[in-house]
Order: structure tokens, then sequence, then C-alpha cells
């Protein structure tokens, strides 16, 4: 962000015409970036590290009860320490959430980004037809909210409202229970990957648009066939929004909370803690215990962070590796 | 010229931040309790169509005493009782509150509800003694008035109890009898179904029983909820679904509607609401459906449980304790308020003189067949036994959920569920510093 004036300053050097302002130059350039940044400094304050800061601080507290805890001043604030922390990661509900979570996260993320990858790859192919509708038809699902999503497969596989068992049930299949036990990851799976691979489609599939038609036809000169094409040239392409991609949904499973939580009360099989998220809502307002819900969210905010720049971290030591060799 | 602007820029931002203080200077305005002038009040309700009764006080006793109340309509149960405990916090609660009797201990332990024992006059004798037991705590002071009541009741379908040759069950043996009974008669079919969402449900089936959940003994808590009359609740209910007599999904999803609408489950345990719920649950099956009193444990004994039911209570952040207590007596003992309540939030009035008077001296539309519903709904609310609420009720009911999840899917466990929830319990109490007694 230089400005043309300092441009003008500097990178014409000795030229005359820049002498005159020299004295009083430096001075309005050096307070107004400042005061540019202000009104970010101050938004990002207000409501994005003072929040962070006093759930941090929240998240070493906890309230005393006195007697019965009954009438004015039974309750107190008192510092706690590493308190809720301990007991978050010692409680074994947490950690089993985040176990969950894995397992769910690897279903979702291979499955979800394959397939977008696979649909980018086959829209961006010379002989398809269609592709504008087809594109916006995978995309669709995306726009649909995703309690909505949720509520709309927790009716498609509730056993007794279930259009797919009524079918199996005419044709004598067996027809099974996607609401309990190990069926029940590939069903909020399922309602994820529905979700989220047009999303993932449009970003692989806008790379794969920016590359240089000429690279495709040097190929062909050479006998490449279309899947080599795609193998060799489009996928290496593309891996850095593949990166993204990858990173973004790590975040999104992560996070997982609005499928489950519809889900469950249309079945025994979702507890009120199943993911880590929905463990931090039910203390903080199904039980009244902000005390702990913050220790916790603290803890997720800090996994998420380590995982995220950890994997990106990762990727970019890769590229710089590949792109030295 | 730059001086000058920059000057400008910086005393409209000072005026534009003085102006703000003012405002919120003139927005925390309170005259602690004294009364001068005319007084406005707030409530937050989720019974719908409250605004409408409200109406009613605003347009005729509150115009004469000058007092304005305006509905701010809540989502209901547990979310309400956070957002008033944060309203609290920052000393901003409005001056009423709805709220379920467990939910009172919470309330009352956080110091937002107000003793309104002075401003109540008499309206406790409009009330059944354990309905108003739980507005007072056990202690001299009182902290809501009572709203709706949940007395629990038996409701079948009627034809299909006739088609299969079964005779309403008075105790709860006959009642296990008759689920085997209909099993046999016709495996597709459920008596009813053993719900692990509905603590609510499990709650007032084990105050039925006699259990105690919560009690104090000098100035420690005493939670009884492993105890050996929840156990028997447990143990009654686990060993039905164990050998698959009952259906063990939970209610109050679609798949549960349509067992309902379809006679796949011909029996529910509900309470004096039910009738709406069946009404939206249910709609091809309306006129086939009976209530009956909630089976018993031994015979000839006649006691019921309740599920639901919740009261109004002024917060302690109220400028205005005293107006806000006169209508919260008004809402819930006056005639034409109990009236308008019924016909438009369509409630159960806990108030015994309403019980049988204007809107329940006909049946529920849902219930024509049963022309003396309200007459027997009247007689069951008295036999309603006491109950025992404290202050992590909410902490309870959701280990209710999880452990008996998990009990009902694997279709056992289920006294080993009483006892998780009794550890859960008693854990959250001495976590947060209460003294519990063993």
């Amino acid at each position: 962000m230089t400005s043309p004036a300092r441009g003008k300053a500097y990178g014409a050097g000795g030229a005359p015409y820049a002498r005159p302002s020299r004295t009083f130059a430096p001075r309005r350039t050096r307070s107004a970036p400042f005061f540019f940044l202000v009104p970010a400094t101050v938004l990002f304050l207000l409501f994005f590290a003072l929040p962070i800061g006093y759930a941090v601080w929240l998240s070493f507290r906890k309230v005393r009860v006195s007697g019965l805890g009954l009438g004015a001043g039974a309750r107190t604030e008192v510092w706690a320490g590493l308190e809720n922390y301990t007991d978050a990661l010692f409680d074994g509900e947490l950690l089993d959430g985040a176990l969950r979570v894995l397992g769910y996260g690897c279903i979702v993320v291979p499955v979800m980004l394959g397939l977008a990858l696979v649909f980018a790859l086959m829209l961006d192919s010379e002989r398809v037809r269609l592709a504008p509708f087809t594109r916006l038809a995978i995309f669709l699902p995306y726009a649909v909210p995703g309690v909505i999503a949720a509520l709309l497969w927790g009716f498609l596989y509730l056993p007794d409202v279930s259009p797919f068992h009524f079918v199996l049930d005419r044709f004598g299949l067996p027809q099974p229970d996607l609401l309990d036990g190990g069926p029940l990851f590939l069903a909020l799976s399922n309602i994820a990957v529905w979700g989220g691979t047009g999303f993932n489609m449009i970003v692989i599939y806008t790379a794969l648009r920016a590359v240089p038609a000429e690279v495709y036809e040097a190929a062909k000169l050479d006998g490449a066939t279309p899947l080599q094409i795609a193998l060799r040239i489009k996928i290496p392409m593309v891996a850095p929004s593949l990166v993204l991609t990858f990173f973004f949904s790590v975040i999104a499973t992560l996070q997982v909370f609005n499928e489950p939580t519809t889900l469950k009360p249309l079945t025994n099989s979702v507890s009120t803690t199943w993911s880590p998220l929905m463990k931090v809502y039910q203390d903080a307002f199904g039980n009244g215990d902000i005390h702990s819900a913050a220790a916790q969210a603290t803890l997720i905010a800090l996994a998420t962070l380590v995982l995220s720049f950890g994997f990106l971290r990762a990727a970019n030591r890769r590229n710089k590796q590949e792109a030295a060799r | 010229m730059r001086y000058t602007k920059h000057r400008r820029l910086v005393s409209s931002a000072m005026a534009v931040t003085l102006g703000a203080t003012t405002l919120a200077a003139c927005g925390s305005s309170d005259d602690g309790g004294a009364r001068s002038g005319p007084v406005s009040l707030t409530y937050w309700t989720w019974a719908p169509g409250m605004d409408k009764v409200v109406d009613l006080w605003n347009e005729g006793p509150g115009k004469k005493e000058q007092i304005k109340v305006t509905v701010k309509k809540q989502a209901s149960g547990d979310t309400l009782v956070t957002k008033i405990l944060t309203a609290h916090k920052a000393g901003k609660a409005p001056d009423l509150v709805q709220a379920e009797y467990q939910a009172l201990p919470t309330l009352v332990s956080n110091d937002a509800l107000a003793d309104i024992s002075q401003d109540v006059g008499d309206a406790q004798d409009e009330f059944a003694d354990g309905v108003w037991q739980q507005t007072t705590l056990g202690t001299d002071a009182v902290y809501a008035v009572p709203q709706d009541i949940g007395p629990m009741m038996f409701y079948y379908r009627e034809d299909l109890f006739k088609k299969y040759g079964l005779t309403v069950p008075t105790t709860w043996d006959e009642f296990a009898d008759t689920a085997r009974e209909l099993k046999k008669k016709s495996p597709e079919t459920d008596l009813t179904t053993f719900s692990a969402n509905d603590s609510g449900l499990f709650a007032g089936l084990a105050q039925q029983a006699g259990a105690r959940w919560w009690s104090t003994s000098g100035d420690r808590w005493k939670v009884g909820i492993s105890d050996g009359a929840t156990r028997k609740v447990a143990e009654f209910w686990g060993g039905l679904v164990e050998e698959g007599a009952i259906d063990n999904q939970p209610m109050y999803t679609p798949a549960w509607n349509k067992a309902l609408n379809t006679g796949r489950q011909i029996a529910w345990v509900s309470a004096v609401w039910a009738p709406g719920t069946l009404s939206t649950a249910a709609p091809d099956t309306e006129g086939k459906w009976a209530m009956a009193p909630l089976p018993q444990w031994s015979e000839g004994e006649n006691r019921t449980g309740s599920w639901g039911g919740s009261s109004t209570g002024v917060t302690t952040d109220s400028g205005h304790k005293e107006a806000a207590a006169k209508f919260a007596v008004w809402l819930n003992t006056d005639g034409d308020a109990l009236n308008a309540l019924a016909k438009e939030s369509g409630i159960y009035p806990a108030s015994t003189s309403a019980q049988l008077s204007g809107a329940f001296t006909t049946p529920p539309e849902y219930f024509s067949n049963q022309p003396d519903f309200y007459e027997k709904a009247a007689e069951i609310a008295q036999t309603t036994a006491p109950s025992a609420w404290g202050p992590n009720v909410n902490v309870a009911y959701t280990a209710f959920k999880d452990a008996f999840g998990a009990a009902a899917k694997k279709k056992s466990g289920f006294v080993a569920a009483v006892e998780a929830v009794q550890r859960d319990t008693v854990a959250d109490l001495e976590k947060q510093g209460f003294e519990v007694a063993p």
C-alpha cells in the first residue's frame, strides 16, 4: 500500500520537485497509515480480541456456592486456575467426542474432496454436455442451510417414514437402520458430503479454468490422452486449491454441530455431547456452566489452530521442495 | 487548515461518544421499587397468544393501576433459563418471566427471582398445596405464582383396545400384561414406547412412585435419584423394553407421529395437555382416543405425577416488583385472564377454581367423545404427588437423556443408567460447591 506521494519521494530520489516537501512529508506519511488502520484495529479489538480474551478469562474462573445456594449472595465467582482445563481433558466426554469426529472426518473429507475433484475434472473435459446445468445442480445443495439439510435427510433415514425403506420393503430386501451404530457415521457423513461437494467442486473447477489452454495443446501434440492430461497436468496444476479445500474441510469437520444436533431427537444413538462443539453448547446453554464451556472452547480453538497451521506448513514445505527440484 | 480539519474530526468524534454515553445513561434509569406515575413492565414468556391475554390487562385493571405490560415472546425450556441468567448477570433481566417449576431452584440459586411473599396476598388459597409448595421451595419465601400444571394421565385408543380385546390397566402390572398381550395378538403393534428424550416424563413417573430426587437436610442437599422408587420405575420400563413388549424409540419424531396416526402405537402415558399434541401428531384418529387415570403401583392407590407446568416469576432486577407481582397474581387467578389463557394459549390452569369453569366445561375438541374429560382431569389433578426439584435439574435431565438413550438402544442397563444420572448430578453439585449429604 504505497501512496503515490511516497513513491515519488523515494523513487524519484533527488528530483528537485520532491525537495520542498521533504521537511513536512515524512511526518505525514508516518502517521497516515496508522490513522487509516484505526477503524480496522478498533473493530478487531472490540469484536474479536476482546470477546476471545473474555472467554479465556472466563475459562480460568468458576462459581462457588455456599450453603443451600438459595437467595442473594449464595454464588460467587472465584479463580479456578487450570481446573476447568484438567476437567475437560480428563472427563473423557470431550475426547470421546473428538474421536467420534475423527471417525466422521475420515469419511467426510476424502469422499467429499474426491467427488469434488472428479466432478470438476468431468465438467472441465471437452465432451461434457449441459455443463452449466450440471454445475448448478451439483452446487445447489450447498445453498441449502445445514439444519434444513439435516432435517431433510433425517426424514429420509427414519425407517418408518423413509421412502427408501418403503421401496426396500416392497422388494423384500433388508432395511438397514441408518441412525444406529456404525451406519450412523455414514448417515452423518452423507449429509456433509451432499452439502459440501458442490462448493469444493466450484473452487477446484475455477482453478482448472485458469490453466492456460496452451498447456493442454502442447500435451495433446505430444500425444497425451485425456486421462493422462487429467492425471499428469490438471491435478498437479490445481494442487493449491486442493490444499485450500482440504484446509476448509478439516476446519468444518472439527466444528460439526448442525447435523448431529438436528438428528439427535430422532434417535437414541446421538448423545447430547456427540461432538466437542455439542458438549460446549450443552455446558453453556443446557447446564449453565459457562466457565467449563469457555475452557473447552479454548481447547477446541487451540486444536484447530495447531491442526490447520500444521497442515499448511507441511503443505508449504512440500511445495518448496518440489519447486527446488 | 489541516489542523482545523483534524480538530473538527476529533471534536465530532467526542460529540458522538458523549452522545452515546448520555443515551446509555437514559436507558438505565431505575427507581428502585417506589412507584410514582405510570409503570411499564416487560414479560418474557413462550405461551402462544399471551399478548392477547396481556391486552386484557392493559385495557382493564392495568389501565386503572397505570401498569402497562409488554410481552416479549421467547423460546421455551432450558434456553430461556440460560437467557434469563445471562440477562440477570448484566442486571437487565425483564420484570416478569415464565419459568417451569423445575427451573425455579436454579433461578433462585442464581438470585434471579425475587421473593414476592409480601405482594401476593391470599393467592395461595387458589392453588393445591402440592402446586404452591413448588414456588416456595419449602421456605417462607414465594418466588413465583403458579400458572399451569401437567398432571399425568393414561391415553389409549378406545377402538383398538376393543378390537384387540384389551382392558384399560389400573396398575402397572396390568399395564405390563396389556403390553405383552398386545404383542402376542399383533406383533407389529406396540402399546407405547419408552422415550429417552423426555426426562420430564420419567421424572413424573418417578414422582408418582414416591421418589424425591432433591431434598434438603440442614444446609445440605440430598440427591435421591437412585433411591428405591426411581429404581423400581426404571426396572419396570427397562424390563418391558428388554423383552420387546414396547418400543424403544424416542417420542416427538416423525416416526412416532406416524405410529400414533396409523395405530401402530395405541397408548400414550402423557399429561393433561396431550389433546393438543395428539391433534397435530395423529390428526386422523380424532375421537378415537380416551383418557383414564395413570396406572398405579399398588391396587387402591390413587396418585399421579406431573409432566410440565410453569409459573410466573418476578425478577430481582425489576424496578417495580410490587406492580409486577400484582400482574402475576391477576394473570393466574383472575377468571377472565385464565379463560383467555385457556383459549389463546391452550394451558391447563393451576388455579383449582378455574379447572372446572369457563373453557373447561366442555371437553377438548379432539376428545369430544369423552364429555367428562375436564371433570376427570380435575379429579386426577387433586391426586398429584408432591414434587421435589433441586438447583441442577438441567444437569440431571441431560444425564438422563444420554444414559437412558444408551440403555434404550442396548435394551439393557436401565438401573445402571439411574445410577449414572445420580452420579453425574451429585458430581455437578459438588463441583459447584454445594454441600451434598451422602
